[in-house]
């Protein structure tokens, strides 16, 4: 049944890329493909922590800003002015001070062993967590005023291989993970989602005011592209239009091996006995804690691998646009959308997130120009009326993407909860 | 005519049918008591009468009116009261609002029925200040009761009244019980203390399964050897 | 003592100012919370959009030459956005959280269900003004009272702005009110039972329905409130809720959820702790600069002004941790 539904999906959707393929070119369409493969295994992710693990995630947007910034840290070239002045030495006084201060809240945090308890132990932790924050800031906010102060302003990039830095994107992203899951994973469905997105606005603020390390607001570009750049095929004598094409196909080759790998190895992992356990304590958690299931470490575990395909890509997306602009990150762009992705392809099965993916990101997409197109015909008709046209159609039209986006996932709640191709239920012994 | 009449009420909660046609009947002078295993359906059955659950089939009639599947909002006005089984004060609130929340559906002056309440249970007067959360059990078994009384009702419906209950206890609520019932309001209750309350029952029902076993007065089920053996351990 | 009086113009009056709006934002979170049983995403934006509507009614007003001497027209026009935003706030319910109450939706559902609500009236308004700053003081001036200290040497004045003092008022009416409403009215004390005990609330015959209803109207109008609060105090922009809904969701945790009482508290707690985190503290310390054994150097703020808005989050990850349910006692389900 869900297979032969799953299957008509599939076609409808490959038409509709035809039909917009068709209308705007096969360059336009090459993008779109791009990018919606990446937020397919952004998707993905999502579909592990909450499609499978139950876990409510709202800081996808902090995940894709970390790939991102790892990926702009690999892959930009180095600045030598930087590597020859003080820079590093500072940097490295600040990373000294921070391991300090972190040792610092580690001994408070286990002050209970020299016999220091309750309220003395809370009080020393508080103090172990000013004494730190001092510390660090003392060290840090040097560094930056200096590094700021030099001709480029930042640390530049390492100047290797873009794919490294998607990799690096993942560990990043794992790492953060690992710390929010610590803290937050015990956390009741309403709370973690209010703390998610509460730590990835905080990685928000770091990355858009820490100039030294990511430019902020003046923004990182070019970034490099793992393939040959339109550039490079005009240099060798190809039309322009066929260059952009045949660059935008050699990232879609890379994008869709990544997408494939990580499909699969996900689908193996959904179907064995890991994914077993963990759909049995997303739907009964009292039953599989009673079990004597770790829980929370299970967890934990869920919430990393899906951060780690949201860190790559994020950090895919962000080489592919050739820009890193921590400003342009919105919580509606980069977290909601992703929700609506998954809800609407059917949490708990991969292909209805990676559908879901598809489908989503190519209606987010059309439906500036299909305003505007709109928004026209009223206009004119408007005119003719003698009520004067629409001011200022063009930025009004982008802002119906968001309302579509509402309308989407209201309907999709209503008419399909479980979304387009939803949760094979497997009845098990 | 009887107060309430069920005539072979099935119903359950969406899935396969809890209650196989339950049949009842209690006048306005009735103590009624529903006795069975546990799982029988008894509280189910008390649920079906409030409206909480879906009646698929037979009848629920109350003072000639058919109730089946009418909303608590609609039956309370009507002279109904229920008091759960568990989870049955508020108890964030003081002993006093609890009441007051029982007369929500009231339009009149409602303060004599909290003294009436209050000459009931004494020392809810003591505590009508005080959380309902911070009572005893045996206490806050007394809070739901007034609770439920608030309203007036002609019936009322009592999930296990001495659940949890020391055995002094049990007979003082069981008293009290009495002492509401000849204050002219007809009772339902189910008990897991099946004995002492069949004692001062007039209408005895034995569920099992969903389905009326015995049906009788009191004593004479506790006379009957076939219930004593089967459902009041010998 | 000229230190203090800075100390007390930028940390006092305006963790007043913020925490009175968060408070009135974060008790609509908490009572939703509390009665429905899922977190209102869309809350912020439910603010966002009273104050757009207080922000026509106004250009209205001017427009007719509608004005009250002394009177901001944007409080002039308050009580009629918060009652055309509780009109909206009900037609949301009605539309989105209602049939998928009936349906018997998790709270999950309704959050995410609260998402697409958030989204819907994002769009909608970026459509109609555009995603530029508006202001309710181009044509009226924002009056600034200055309170002369009698004291030896000391030259600057208590400052604060004619709207400030207006929404520590209307904070203070709205907070006396919903706590005579909640603890004198039947109604409101039929809402207190449903936040505790929904089912036997149900039970004793309360219209869980016209509670449901009551709830929307009172968060509908507060949000109402506190966005037009927000707008006059700085400016209106459509990404306002954003910037909003954290800190008041950071609010109603740390007060403990489904308590008014908590989430006023919590509102203040954030706004004072937001505010002095920005201020720079070697204002204070200059005076004694030489009996301190360092230098003070010329700024000491406790995070750069730009992380402001996370103060709010540090503050609300430390209280999960520290006590889940909320510094108050929490409701548990
Ligand atoms: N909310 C519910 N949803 C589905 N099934 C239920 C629900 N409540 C009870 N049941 C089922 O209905 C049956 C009867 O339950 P009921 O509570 O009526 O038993 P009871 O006779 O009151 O038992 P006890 O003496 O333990 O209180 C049980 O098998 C139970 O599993
Ligand atoms: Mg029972």
């Amino acid at each position: 049944m869900i297979a032969r539904r799953s299957l008509t999906l599939f076609a409808g959707l490959f038409v509709l890329f035809c039909v917009i393929g068709w209308a705007l070119g096969a360059a336009n369409i090459s993008l779109l493909l791009v990018q919606s493969f990446a937020y397919a295994l952004i998707a993905l992710g999502l579909n592990i922590q909450w499609g499978y693990g139950g876990l409510f995630n709202f800081g996808i947007m902090g995940m894709l800003m970390l790939g991102g910034a790892a990926t702009t840290f690999i892959s930009t070239p180095i600045i030598p002015g930087f590597w020859g002045s003080e820079g590093p030495l500072l940097l490295g006084r600040a990373l000294l001070a921070f391991a300090f201060g972190f040792l610092l809240v580690w001994g408070a945090r286990k002050a209970d062993r020299v016999g220091i308890r309750g309220g003395w132990k809370t009080a020393l932790t508080i103090v172990a967590w000013a004494a730190a924050y001092i510390i660090y800031r003392s060290q840090i906010d040097v560094a930056a005023a200096y590094i700021e102060a030099t001709p480029d302003g930042w640390i530049g990039g390492l100047g290797l291989h873009p794919v490294l830095g998607w990799l690096f994107g993942g560990v990043l992203a794992a790492g953060a993970a690992y710390i929010v899951g610590k803290i937050c994973l015990g956390l009741r469905t309403d709370y973690l989602a209010i703390a998610t997105i509460g730590i990835s606005e905080i990685i928000r603020a770091l990355l858009k005011n820490m100039d030294w390390l990511t430019r902020g607001t003046l923004t990182v570009s070019p970034i490099p592209w793992p393939t040959p750049l339109p550039q490079e095929f005009q240099a060798s004598g190809t039309p322009i239009t066929d260059s952009f094409i045949y660059a935008r196909l050699g990232f879609l080759g890379l994008v869709l091996i990544v997408l494939i790998v990580a499909f699969f190895l996900v689908q193996r992992a959904y179907g064995g006995p890991w994914g077993r356990m963990m759909r049995a304590i997303r739907d009964n958690y009292v039953a599989a804690a009673s079990m004597g299931k770790n829980i929370t470490s299970r967890q934990l575990e869920v919430f990393i691998l899906g951060s780690v395909l949201m860190g790559i890509g994020g950090a895919m997306l962000v080489s592919f646009g050739q820009i890193y602009d921590p400003g342009s990150f919105q919580p509606i762009n980069h977290t909601f959308l992703i929700w609506v992705m998954v809800i609407v392809g059917g949490a708990g099965n991969n292909w209805g997130a990676v559908f879901g993916a598809m489908l989503i990101y190519i209606t987010w997409m059309i439906s500036d120009p299909v305003s505007q197109w709109l928004f026209n015909g009223i206009s004119n008709w408007s005119t003719d009326l003698g009520w004067g046209a629409i001011p200022e159609i063009q930025s009004r039209a982008s802002q119906m993407r968001v309302f579509v986006l509402g309308v989407v996932i209201t309907i999709a709640l209503r008419y399909a909860p479980r979304g387009l191709i939803p949760e094979v239920v497997k009845r098990e012994a | 005519m009887a107060l309430i009449e069920l005539k072979n009420v099935i119903g359950g909660y969406g899935g396969a049918p809890i209650l196989n046609g339950v049949n009842m009947s209690i006048e306005q002078s009735d103590i009624g008591v529903i006795v069975g295993p546990n799982g029988a359906g008894k509280s189910t059955t008390l649920k079906a009468i409030f409206g909480l659950l879906k009646v698929t089939e037979g009848s629920i009639v109350f003072q000639g009116e058919e109730i089946q599947n009418a909303l608590p909002d609609r039956l309370v006005p009507k002279g109904l009261s229920f008091v759960p089984q568990e989870k049955n004060v508020f108890t964030s609130m003081s002993v006093e609002e609890n009441l007051e929340m029982g007369a929500f559906t009231r339009t009149d002056d409602f303060r004599p029925t909290i003294e009436w309440v209050y000459d009931m249970f004494p020392v809810l007067r003591e505590k009508r200040r005080q959380p309902a959360g911070e009572l005893s059990g045996g206490q806050r078994q007394m809070v739901a009761m007034g609770r439920a009384l608030m309203s007036k009702p002609s019936l009322l419906l009592l999930d296990e009244p001495s659940a949890g209950l020391s055995p002094r206890y049990v007979l003082e609520i069981f008293e009290q019980i009495v002492k509401v019932n000849k204050a002219g309001v007809a009772i339902l209750m189910v008990e897991q203390n099946a004995r002492q309350a069949l004692a001062f029952a007039s209408r005895g029902f034995v569920l099992a399964t969903g389905k009326n076993r015995f049906t009788g007065t009191g004593p004479e089920l506790i006379a009957d050897p076939e219930v004593a053996k089967s459902f009041l351990g010998g | 003592m000229n230190e203090l009086i800075f100390f007390f113009n930028n940390v006092i009056v305006g963790g007043v100012a913020l925490g009175s709006i968060y408070a009135v934002g974060a008790i609509g979170v908490t009572l939703i919370f509390g009665i429905l049983r899922f977190a209102h995403f869309a809350h912020g934006d439910m603010m966002t959009m009273g104050a757009f509507i207080a922000f026509l009614l106004m250009l209205a007003c001017q427009a007719l030459g509608i004005s009250v001497p002394f009177l901001p027209t944007g409080f002039l026009v308050l009580p009629v956005a918060m009652v055309l935003t509780t009109i909206i706030a009900l037609g949301l319910d009605k539309g989105f959280y209602a049939p998928l109450r009936k349906r018997g939706a998790k709270p999950v559902t309704m959050l995410i269900a609260s998402i697409g609500v958030t989204l819907i009236i994002q769009g909608l308004i970026r459509l109609f003004f555009g995603s530029g700053t508006w202001s309710f003081f181009e044509s009226e001036t924002k009056q600034l009272i200055r309170i002369p200290v009698p004291l030896e040497g000391v030259t600057r004045t208590i400052n604060f702005t004619q709207p400030q003092v207006l929404m520590v008022v209307c904070t203070a009416v709205a907070v006396l009110a919903l706590h005579f409403f909640l603890t004198r009215s039947r109604l409101g004390k039929a809402m207190r039972a449903m936040a505790d005990n929904p089912d036997l609330a149900q039970v004793s015959g309360i219209n869980t329905k016209v509670v449901v209803r009551v709830t929307w109207i009172i968060a509908g109008s507060l949000a109402a409130m506190a966005g037009t609060m927000l707008a006059l105090d700085v400016q209106l922009k459509p990404d306002l809720a954003f910037n909003i809904v954290l800190p008041i969701f950071a609010a109603a945790i740390v007060g403990g959820l489904g308590q008014s009482y908590g989430a006023i508290a919590g509102g203040f707690l954030i706004g004072f702790a937001e505010t002095a985190a920005i201020f720079n503290w070697s204002v204070l310390l200059r005076p004694i600069a030489g009996a301190l054994p360092f230098e003070v150097p010329a700024t000491l703020a406790i995070v750069p002004t730009e992380y402001k808005l996370t103060v709010a989050f540090v503050i609300l990850v430390v209280v999960l941790l520290w006590r889940p349910t909320g510094i108050f006692k929490g409701a548990s389900s």
